[in-house]
This record gives C-alpha cells, structure tokens and sequence, in this order.
C-alpha cells in the first residue's frame, strides 16, 4: 500500500463496512427473536410461577387452580433414566469411534448411523418406539418414553464424545502408550479424562435437547392427570401437558401452559450456561 | 560405515540392518547401530533424516499406526524386538520415551508418576509414595513439587513438566530411555536442568536422544550418529564425529556448511 487514499485500499473499506453492517444486521434479527420469545414467555409465564406450580396436581378439565407437580416429577424421571441410559452408551461409543474403530468399516458405518440419526424428526423415533414398545406391550409407559429420548441423546453424546476425543494431541496418547499402558487404559484413563469437560459439555446439551422433546413423548409416555411414579404405566410430562393445555379452552389451564414452557426454557437456558462454564474451564486449563 | 569407536563392554541395543517404511516410503535404509549400555546416544542431523524415526522404531512406537512396519532386527538384550510376537505393552514398560513436548497426563502430580507403576507393579500406599519420591528425586523436581503432589500436573513451568514426564518414564523403572527433542520446547535454564539429569541417569540407564542442537549433542552424548535422507552417514564416539568427523558430509553439517 503506497497512501491511505489509493482506490484500492477505499474499495477494502468500503466492502468492509458493507460485511460488518450486513452481518450486524442478522445478528440483530437473531437477537430480536430470541428476546421477543423470551419477553413474551416471561410476562405469560411469570404469573403462574408460584408455590401451588410444584405443589398441586394437573387439574381436571372445568376445576379451579392446580399446578404441574406430577408433570414435573414425571418429566424429571423419564429425562432422568433417558440420560442415565444414555450417557453410558453414547460414551463408549465415542471412545469406541475415536479409540478403537478410527477409520475402520464399523466405524465409518455407525457414523453414517449416527448422522442419520442426529438429524431424523423427533416424531419419527417417537413413533419407532410406540410401534416397538408401547403397541407391543398394549399401553403407554415413562420407560417407553425414556427410551425415545434416549434415542435422541445417544446420537448427540456419541458425537460430541467423539469430538472432543479427537480434539485430545496424539502426543498425550502416545506418551500413555510409551509406558505401556493398554488401549482400553489409555483410553479411559487419559484421553477421556484430558477431554472431560468437552464431553460434560454434550452430556448437559442432550439433556437440554431431550427436556423439551415434545412428539416422541406424545406417542410413548402420554399423559397422566394424576400423580404417579409408576414408570410401567403412563405419565404425566411437562412437554405434552403443555402441548394439550395450551390448546384448551380453560384459563387456568392455558396459564398453568404458559408456567410450565416458562419452567421448561429456564432449565434449557440454565443448562446451556452450565454447558457454557464447563467449556471455558476446559480451555483455561 | 565406518565404525572407529572404541566398541563399548555391552550393548543394549543393537540394531542390524533397519528399513522402515511409511506406506511405501522408505523412512529409513540399512541402518546398523548400537546403543551401548548405560552411555548416552545422540542421533543427529537435519529435519527429515529420519532420526526420530529411528527412536520410534526402539519401542515400536509405530505400530500404533497402520501402515508403518519396519525390517530388519533390533535386538534388545538379545532379544528381537521387531518379532510379530514382542507383547507392545511389556517392551514399552522396558523402553521408556519422553516427547519433544512436555505430555503430562490431566492429572495429580502423584497421579502422573503412580499411572505407569500401577500398570505393572501392585504397591502398597507407602512403598508407592517412596516410588514417587524416589522417581521425582531422580528427575531432579522433587524440591519443587513435594508440597504440591496433588495438583494437577498441567500446572507446573513447560520445564517442570518436562521434568515430570521424564521422573513419570524413570518410575517404572525401565532399562533405556529414549528422548525425542526433549529440549526444543524449554527456555535454556530449563533445557541446562534436562541435559544435567540426561548425565545423571545415565547411571542406571541407557539412554537415546534425539536433537537438533547439536552443542547439546556435543554436551551430553558419549556416542554420536548422524542421519541424513533415512541413511546413517557416521557413528562413533561424540569427540571423534565433532572433531574428526571421516565423512566430508558429516563434517559440512556439522561446521554449519550444511543443513
């Protein structure tokens, strides 16, 4: 560059003033969304967010008040068992992707598996399980519904797992391997642990994911009015409690909606900065 | 190759005849070397030579990947150890290597040396600790880091870690030790402590090392072999290559003409 004046170096700026506005510009489109929803949940939502909320059951249809106890209760069951069953596979079988298949014909088909997965509509795995574990056994159960979220988790903890395993420097694995450590201990012992925290990461961003599936659990769990822990039989769960109340002609059935979607995003969003924290210590590290 | 050396009492590798191969490349040809024992080895020469290679091959560090297979013998006491039936696992418990970059593991100090005893040896808590301690004291960091064995290992100095990761290779006790550049990451202070320790523990141990500094070479090393495009040019004691070096390419790298 001989001047700051030369009509190249204008046209630079002028292009880079073009790209900063425009990518501004979608930001804000992005932002706008997300707070008008936010905005909107909170002064809908924030009313019903009282002590009767986890206190009182689903009311029947014409009865005053109630709250979401059952469904909360139910909800925190069947996500609970989906990720007790589903951080165990979905780990192994990122370390078995990383680790052991690498690039071997297993592997390269679970991962085209595993894609497929990832990105199947919600309602179709929901499906697959009533056809398998809800037709079969002739009624809706929690453990039906813990298992269509599992399936929706497995994909999401396998890859993240993977990921991160991969982002772990070969000199770490090869300096456990030079003490003579076997795979499975190299594995286990350092590749997993140097990359905890990234796997920590997508076990709390499937847990997000899954806590607000709303179609497989429509098809599985279903719906219950009373309160009941019995995971053989249907249960009550946020997702279609909302679903089926807030198209109901009841007031108090439409706000108790409206406390419950409340509920459901400031788990996500809690969830989502616990991720956030998790990362950044890893990166510190 | 000439070999003018006075040949030391005992090897404790000698390497006959070595071609490796990356996929069909040959990373190295005929290579006949000996690493005698409880002296120290350097492997010299410019990037690509195929000097890490070489080290690579001692614990058969390359099988971890496909692809990479070597001909030829590497006879460890004796003992083949390129034979399809060496158990991995045993020999690298036997040849230890410390890295070009500090690798301490994501864990306590006490955690990094214990990994490598617990893979083989059944400790109780207290001939543990003094395994630690006397691990720590060989690596020369014991001074540094006795009141702080439970924090994580990623907080010590880049030169600590290198530190720690060579007391980690020593605690099992191996009977080589092979150091791959294990300078080339470290500030001089540091680099003067690794190449004091590299004097130290050639005691006990055999020792290989891998560097591009060749007044380290000069420093540290009893024997001396320098590489060029996978072939060893010369081999002797360190004095002879660096003073009186019989091949004109060995004396033009080693005065700077070249490489």
């Amino acid at each position: 560059m001989t001047t700051a004046s030369s009509s190249l170096y204008q046209r630079r700026k002028r292009a880079n003033w073009i790209g900063l506005t425009l990518s501004m510009f979608a930001m804000t489109l992005g932002l706008i969304a997300l707070l008008w929803i936010l905005f909107v949940l909170f002064s809908n939502g924030l009313a019903a967010l009282e002590l009767s909320l986890f206190t009182n059951d689903t009311p029947a249809p014409g009865s005053e008040g109630g709250g979401l106890r059952n469904a909360i209760v139910g909800s925190l069951m069947i996500v609970g068992l989906a990720v007790l069953v589903s951080t165990p596979v979905g780990i192994l079988a990122g370390i078995y992707l990383t680790e052991f298949g690498d690039t071997s014909k297993t592997a390269e088909f679970t991962r085209f598996v595993t894609d497929i997965m990832l990105s199947a509509p919600s309602i179709v795995l929901g499906l697959f399980v009533y056809a398998i574990a809800v037709a079969t056994v002739g009624n809706f159960s929690g453990y039906a519904g813990s298992l269509a979220l599992s399936l929706i988790a497995i994909p999401v903890v396998m890859r993240t797992t993977e990921n991160m395993l991969r982002l772990v420097p070969g000199s770490l694995r090869e300096a456990a391997f030079a003490l003579g450590a076997p795979r499975w201990k190299v594995s286990t012992m350092v590749t997993l642990r140097a990359a905890k925290s990234g796997v920590i990461t997508g076990l709390l961003l499937a847990l997000a994911r899954i806590s607000g599936e709303t179609a497989p659990l429509l098809f599985t769990a279903l719906n219950n009015q009373f309160f009941s822990t019995n995971m053989g039989a249907p249960m009550a769960n946020l997702p279609v409690v909302i679903f089926q109340f807030a198209m109901s002609p009841y007031e108090n059935w439409i706000q108790l909606a409206w406390g419950g979607a409340l509920l459901i995003t400031l788990t996500v969003l809690l969830l989502n900065i616990m991720a956030r924290v998790f990362f950044r210590e890893k990166v510190k590290a | 190759m000439p070999n003018s050396s006075p040949l030391p009492e005992k090897n404790a590798i000698e390497i006959r005849n070595l071609t490796f191969f990356y996929g069909t490349f040959k990373g190295l040809e005929g290579v006949n070397l000996d690493i005698a024992e409880n002296k120290v080895t350097a492997f010299i020469g410019p990037s690509g030579c195929g000097k890490s290679t070489l080290l690579r091959t001692l614990n058969r560090m390359y099988s971890l990947y496909p692809g990479q297979r070597a001909e030829g013998e590497i006879n460890l006491y004796g003992k083949n150890i390129l034979d399809k039936n060496q158990d991995l696992n045993l020999l690298r418990a036997q040849v230890g290597m410390v890295f070009q970059k500090p690798t301490p593991f994501p864990m306590s100090i006490y955690d990094n040396i214990a990994f490598g005893i617990r893979l083989y040896e059944n400790l109780s808590t207290t001939d543990m600790d003094e395994r630690v301690e006397w691990a720590l004291t060989k690596a020369a960091i014991w001074g540094e880091v006795k009141d702080k064995l439970g924090q994580n290992g990623l907080s010590l100095s880049g030169g600590q870690q290198q530190r720690l990761c060579i007391a980690r290779s020593v605690a099992v006790k191996p009977s080589v030790l092979l150091l791959d550049e294990p300078t080339s990451a470290l500030d001089p202070i540091s680099t003067g402590k690794v190449e004091e320790l590299v004097h130290e523990l050639k005691k006990d141990y055999s020792i290989a090392i891998v560097t591009h500094n060749m007044q380290q070479a000069a420093r540290c090393s009893d024997f001396t072999a320098y590489m060029y495009l996978g072939k060893l040019v010369e081999f002797g004691a360190t004095e002879q290559i660096f003073f009186k070096p019989q091949r004109t390419e060995t004396e033009d790298y080693i005065t700077g003409r070249f490489g």
